[in-house]
């Protein structure tokens, strides 16, 4: 293992190519890539890497290298790719697929804000429109969660137990291109860990059978219930994940939901990828001076963990739910989804939603005290609460 | 120009099994029992590889399907991207069979042609067989670009005012290796080139006329007779394209009138379709290939 300064993107870069690599001695790899800023340097690095048994297609667009990538899986190799914001949107019909033919394939996608406005920097709205299709969806918040997470996202998806599609989602230019100390696994330890893909309905020469056709009511139906009971297995499944990988590489690959002094906490944050880091200083610091204050990241958002999240709350009474991305009309998407786990449960709890960081506004320690003070000030939730509207006025 | 009809297996494992559903006179349930018998002849197999077309209706229900090879139902701009992958997964395997693209004109003159045009650029290691009824059939009957000028569709019900779309030449422009067209009414010609494409590797592309008495509004067993007076005409040329540069022409139009092509199809009814200005547009045509083949010959071995 070695230690580099490197940057989100070639955390992912060395993530996939790695384990594309780990498949030589099965069906190998292959995949389709697309370039969009600011992921672009993934599939540049995956381009480059001297595959022993693998091909990267260059393909015309994100919807063509989902497809690609689909081919590959369905043959029985292992695949991947890379994108960002407009590209998903117009790879959306291929993403879709990929989850209902249940398909391991590993997406990383760099955060970035759906144009117009046009804009590049970090906004969820992207991966979160996909939110309803049969994938799994991870949020890092540094280079060596991107890299770590990668990695398992594999191990997970292949499980006979899951075979579904992951995203794994990193913020924009904050992630992505921003260089940290990163660990680099050594290729035997990832060839241990992702041993031979070996998928139980990949096609065979001489099978007649045929993928994707028409199915009656009750055969779609069935199938759906089986990626539904998939999910919710997802929970038990990344935590012997998780456990694998940690005695494989020494290094803990972080739960699905990560806790940060929330027992006895009064006030809990709820927050996701750099959101969270940037919320888990001012916790510490707010702690440091006797304030009961916790900090609940997500990392995992499909399926989403209602039960660890409703564990982690247990003795707060007031939550803050940091969104970076909008459902027009609505509101924040990760808070919709808290207030549906803890409806009926806990229903004295005060949930406020905060939208920062929007179309790649800054999420500084000074909008996590705004936002701490709103929630202090309040009596009962309301409407969301838009936060950095005014900031233009600095300039 | 006499058509023959070939013998056709039914047998259990044949590309296109006996009970499917698909309509009476259909060109493409020819041209995939033509396919099939090409393939068994040369000792080949393949994956199909299916995007939203009738071609994939014809499968059946799960978990019955009337295909006799692995088959693989992809979006409807996809199926030679989708094909990328699984050829490219075969030949990192060393494997045989062909990996098939199976796709109609709204799959390949319209929302695929990106998709297709940059597997060709790519010179893929695929087969895409178009089979073209000039019309989005499995939705009912709709223009796409492949639809000729004067025909009537449900969006186009006044006529198509817009001519047909020479996806041959765009194919041929990509400079693959073998672009070629076929017709069920010559099906030595179609074995033949089928034969030629299965020998070759790379990105072959075969674009078939494929009557579909439904949109044509026609009669079922007029189907073969059309394509043949199609290319009797010269309305569709039998040629191929070897390497984007290399031209050879299968079938002499032997002057027919193409008057009676248009007759025989409702789709055409209360048209006034030009027949001079048809003649001549044929006739043209048919001497500009016939210009390249002289000047740009295949030499046939």
């Amino acid at each position: 293992m070695s230690v580099e300064v490197i940057t989100g993107n070639h955390a992912a870069g060395y993530a996939l190519s790695a384990a594309g690599e780990a498949n030589r001695s099965a069906r190998g790899v292959a995949c389709g890539i697309y370039p969009i800023t600011p992921q672009t340097e993934i599939v540049e690095y995956v381009a480059k890497y001297p595959f022993s048994k693998g091909r990267v297609v260059p393909v015309e667009s994100e919807h063509s290298a989902m497809a690609v990538s689909m081919g590959a899986s369905i043959s029985g190799a292992r695949s991947f790719t890379a994108s960002s914001a407009n590209g998903l949107a117009y790879m959306a019909e291929n993403v879709m697929v990929a989850g209902y033919y249940r398909l391991p394939i590993v997406m990383v996608a760099v955060n970035r804000t759906l144009g117009p406005p046009w804009n590049i920097w970090a906004d969820q709205g992207d991966t979160l429109m996909l939110r309803d299709f049969a994938w799994l969806q991870f949020y890092c918040e540094d280079n060596q969660e991107v890299l770590d997470t990668t990695l398992l996202a594999f191990r997970l998806a292949e499980d006979r137990r899951i075979l579904l599609p992951i995203l794994v989602c990193m913020d924009a230019f904050i992630v992505s291109h921003t260089q940290t100390e990163t660990a680099l696994p050594e290729q035997a330890d990832v060839d241990r860990f992702l041993p031979d893909l070996d998928l139980p309905h990949r096609i065979h020469s001489g099978e007649a059978r045929t993928l994707g056709g028409l199915a009656w009511p009750h055969e779609g139906l069935s199938m759906r219930l089986e990626i539904d009971e998939a999910m919710k297995r997802v929970p038990d499944v990344y935590r012997e994940c998780r456990t694998a990988f940690e005695e494989t590489f020494g290094r803990d690959p972080g739960g699905a939901v990560q806790t940060f002094a929330t027992e006895d906490a009064d006030v809990i944050l709820v927050a996701s990828g750099t959101m969270a880091t940037t919320a888990r200083e001012v916790v510490r610091q707010r702690r440091d001076a006797g304030e009961k204050i916790g900090l609940v990241k997500l990392k995992m958002y499909r399926p989403f963990p209602a039960v660890e999240l409703l564990a982690a709350c247990e003795t707060a009474t007031r939550v803050a739910v940091l969104d970076r991305n909008y459902a027009a009309g609505e509101g924040g998407i990760f808070c919709q989804d808290t207030r549906a786990a803890f409806q009926g449960r806990r229903d004295d709890l005060l949930i406020q939603n905060y939208l920062t960081g929007l179309c790649g506004g800054d999420v500084t320690p000074t909008v996590i005290d705004e936002i701490l003070a709103d929630l202090s000030m309040r009596s009962e939730a309301g409407e969301p609460v838009w936060i950095g509207i005014d900031a233009g006025e600095e300039n | 120009m006499a058509a023959t009809v070939p013998s056709i297996p039914c047998k259990d494992e044949c590309l296109l099994r006996p009970g499917n559903t698909n309509c009476g006179g259909c060109g493409m349930s020819v041209g995939l029992t033509m396919l099939g018998r090409a393939l068994a002849d040369a000792g080949d197999t393949c994956t199909l590889v299916i995007p939203a077309c009738c071609g994939i209706v014809t499968a059946g229900a799960f978990p019955t399907t009337s295909y006799g090879v692995p088959t693989i139902a992809t979006t409807f701009a996809s199926s030679s991207a989708l094909a990328s992958g699984v050829a490219s997964i075969r030949d990192l395997n060393g494997e045989s069979g062909q990996v098939i693209c199976w796709a109609g004109d709204g799959g390949t003159y319209d929302i695929g042609l990106a998709t297709l045009s940059a597997a060709a650029e790519r010179n893929e290691n695929i087969i895409y067989i178009c089979y073209d009824n000039e019309i989005y059939g499995n939705t009912g009957g709709q223009r796409s670009s492949a639809t000729p000028a004067g025909a009537r569709t449900t969006t186009t019900p006044f006529g198509k005012t817009e001519g047909k779309k020479d996806m041959m030449s765009i194919m041929a422009a990509h400079r693959i290796p073998y672009a070629a067209t076929l017709s069920i009414a010559h099906p030595e010609d179609f074995a033949r080139k089928i034969s030629t494409a299965l020998s070759m590797k790379g990105m072959r592309f075969l674009l078939m006329h494929s009557p579909c008495p439904t949109g044509w509004k026609s009669e079922p067993a007029d189907s073969v007779e059309l394509v043949r007076m199609a290319v009797a005409s010269g309305l569709f040329p039998l040629y191929e394209v070897y390497d984007g540069d290399g031209y050879c022409i299968n079938a002499h139009p032997d002057d027919s009138d193409p008057a009676e092509y248009f007759e025989r199809q409702r789709r055409f009814d209360d048209d006034e379709i030009d027949f001079n200005a048809t003649r001549k547009a044929c006739s043209e045509r048919m001497r500009y290939l016939e210009l390249l083949a002289e000047e740009f010959p295949h030499a046939r071995d």
